[in-house]
């Protein structure tokens, strides 16, 4: 039951924070606005479930912000501009995305670098190349767009719940499948744990980091998809910062950020989490966004003070027999 | 004197030089310097004057990386001080304006500082923190809006001359050499190495290596108090939203191209600096050939790549991937 402890104390302040909000204002504890928390966040959470994946095995990926946004520029132009059929630009660009993530893993593997410089590498790269393509806003206007926009499931209440939710949703649960039932899940954790008992266990630690880091890149791309359906339009601004926001998430969610341990359904309640503020600061309507930065902030430090006492703990038995032994 | 310029500078001024040379090719009248009301004027005095905020932050962040640290925090850290200065500066005196945005910057380090040396929380971590609630707490200060001021002494700080140079280009300059000073002057600039060589050998050999790591955050946040100062100054305003953002990026870039190695140990302030100024030469020389400025980050990258690359310690000519591409075909 590896991660369960921290998930279950995510699981607690959501619940905690969504009955307060709910006491304030008995109007959050609608289907409507859980269904509008789901749809906002959606590509958040399809990033936020490819990092997991990243942070668990110990690394760290600077430059999913870049991949959205280079998605719904390229997503843009590619139906507006050169007339290419939206389908076929969907897989272009995943095929792009998974194949830039590729390339990064690679690097980061057989040179040795650290996945942090690698990746803020790759997001300059991508962000300069989406600046390149086009600095303007380009609007989408294919009927593709209005018919996934249009797209709902009724919830019991009035609530919607939207194309891009069910993505999200869709991909939330398929990622915690891959990661917790698969053996390359289990080979996830194992680099993560420690790189060289891994690679002594058998694990192909390159081809594995090749991997975990296309897996993290193509599902950027799919948000960037998502983001695009969501804003329908393409702008090379879109997403900055939101690989911040990604990695608070999975911290939230209970993930270790030196590796080794999380899992996909906390991180999913870490975007919940920090979905909550942003609707209770829209609620409240005195309180300005900047709120959400620091409330972001302050979650973070109690997290990973925890995980630091977690860790702490653990380690002390350890130490304890190392010296009876000796 | 030798350890502030040790032999393997010498591709950095070579790569700066390099530069300089495609910016004159770009714009003939790169080299030009003229003189008027006081003040020289041109290029090349431009590329010191932008250059400022990354090579002082640079100057802290050489020490941080140098004991295997990283602070992200400092483009907060900068909106947070440029926030105070401007909100104070129109009614407060130039001393109680620079105490309280370096005060701030001193205690954004602290807390940094001791998310670090004391908790023991990874730097990449720790520090974020203050990169993400930063920021916020820039807004609160500024309200969400963008404050101006008038006020003649710290607008002095960003635009004035001294002895014909900008005010930040020799704030900078100060900085260097007494960070130098004190660094180099002292057995501090060893200490620091050891933490990062090996940080339980140096604590067993009777190292404080605690202290280090909290004094070298302190340094770089007031550092980037600093820089924060001088990029209001500069603007006569802060924006909390802009001001330092990616700034983080670069001050880190500038370190990597110093040749300070981001796994800790041997460390080059000048290098550091230099690796500033090489980032802004880039800068201005792009901005001079008429190419849009979003062409920077792609240049960025490729640079870091490259860099990254060179310093790899994988990576020994293309015979070394010659080599492991048999070795994994086989």
């Amino acid at each position: 039951m590896r991660g369960l402890p921290p998930v279950l104390i995510t699981a607690i302040v959501l619940v905690a924070g969504f009955a307060l909000c709910a006491m304030q204002f008995p109007n959050i504890a609608s289907t409507r606005v859980v269904g509008n928390l789901l749809t906002d966040n959606a590509f958040l959470g399809i990033v936020a479930t490819g990092m997991t994946f990243v942070i668990i095995s110990g690394g760290i990926d600077l430059s999913v912000g870049s991949v959205i946004g280079f998605t719904t520029v390229f997503v843009a132009l590619a139906i507006e501009r050169w007339g290419v059929p939206p389908l076929v630009a969907f897989v272009a660009i995943l095929a792009l995305s998974a194949a830039f993530g590729a390339a990064m893993g690679a690097v980061i593997h057989v040179f040795d670098l650290p996945p942090f410089i690698v990746t803020l590498a790759g997001m300059f790269l991508a962000r300069g190349a989406s600046f390149l393509l086009s600095t303007e806003s380009v609007p989408i206007t294919a009927p593709v767009y209005s018919t996934v926009s249009d797209f709902a499931l009724r919830m019991p209440g009035g609530g919607r719940l939207t194309a891009v939710a069910i993505i999200m949703l869709v991909i939330v649960i398929g990622g915690a499948l891959l990661l917790h039932l698969t053996r390359f899940g289990a080979n996830v954790y194992a680099l993560g744990g420690n790189r060289a008992t891994a690679s002594l266990m058998g694990v192909a630690v390159g081809k594995m980091t090749i991997k975990i880091y296309m897996l993290s890149s193509l599902l950027a791309g799919i948000a960037g998809i998502v983001f695009s359906f969501y804003t329908s339009a393409g702008y090379s601004l879109s997403a900055v910062g939101v690989e911040l926001d990604t990695i608070a998430a999975v911290v939230i969610g209970g993930t270790l950020l030196t590796g080794g341990q999380g899992s996909v359904i906390g991180t999913f309640l870490g975007v919940l989490i920090q979905g909550l503020i942003q609707t209770y600061i829209n609620f409240d309507g005195t309180l300005s966004s900047w709120w959400t930065k620091i409330a972001t902030g302050v979650l973070l430090f109690a997290f990973i003070a925890l995980q630091q006492g977690l860790v702490a703990l653990a380690r002390r038995p350890v130490a304890k027999s190392m010296g009876a032994a000796s | 004197m030798t350890a502030l310029l040790p032999r393997r500078g010498l591709a950095q001024i070579l790569a700066l030089i390099v530069i300089l040379a495609v910016d004159r090719v770009v714009s003939p009248q790169f080299f030009d310097l003229r003189l008027q009301d006081g003040r020289l004027f041109g290029s090349l005095i431009d590329v010191l004057n932008r250059g400022t905020p990354v090579a002082l932050l640079s100057l802290g962040m050489v020490l941080v990386i140098a004991t295997r640290g990283i602070d992200l925090s400092v483009g907060a850290v900068m909106a947070i001080c440029g926030a105070i200065a401007a909100s104070l500066a129109d009614s407060h005196g130039l001393p109680i304006v620079l105490a309280a945005a370096l005060g701030a910057g001193l205690v954004c380090g602290l807390w940094n500082g001791f998310l670090v040396a004391v908790l023991g929380m990874q730097p990449i971590v720790g520090t974020l923190i203050l990169m993400v609630a930063g920021r916020g707490i820039a807004q609160l200060i500024t309200e969400g809006r963008i404050v101006t001021f008038s006020s003649p002494d710290l607008v002095w700080l960003g635009n004035g001359s001294v002895l014909g140079l900008p005010v930040p280009v020799v704030i900078a300059l100060g900085m260097l050499i007494i960070t130098g000073a004190v660094v180099r002057g002292s057995a501090l600039g060893l200490l620091i190495e050891a933490t990062g060589g090996n940080a339980r050998a140096s604590e067993l050999a009777g190292v404080g290596t605690r202290a280090m790591i909290l004094a070298v955050y302190v340094w770089c946040s007031v550092c980037a108090a600093l820089a924060g100062v001088i990029a209001a100054a500069d603007i006569m305003g802060a924006d909390a939203n802009n001001a330092g953002l990616w700034l983080e990026l670069d001050a880190i870039l500038a370190v990597v191209i110093g040749g300070t190695s981001l796994f800790g140990g041997r460390f080059s302030l000048v290098l550091a600096v230099l690796g500033a100024l090489i980032i802004q030469t880039m800068n201005t020389g792009i901005l001079l050939s008429g190419y849009p400025p979003e062409f920077n980050l792609l240049v960025k990258a490729v640079v870091v790549l490259a860099v990254l690359l060179l310093q790899s310690p994988k990576f020994s000519g293309l015979a070394g991937i010659a080599a492991r591409l048999r070795r994994t075909k086989a």
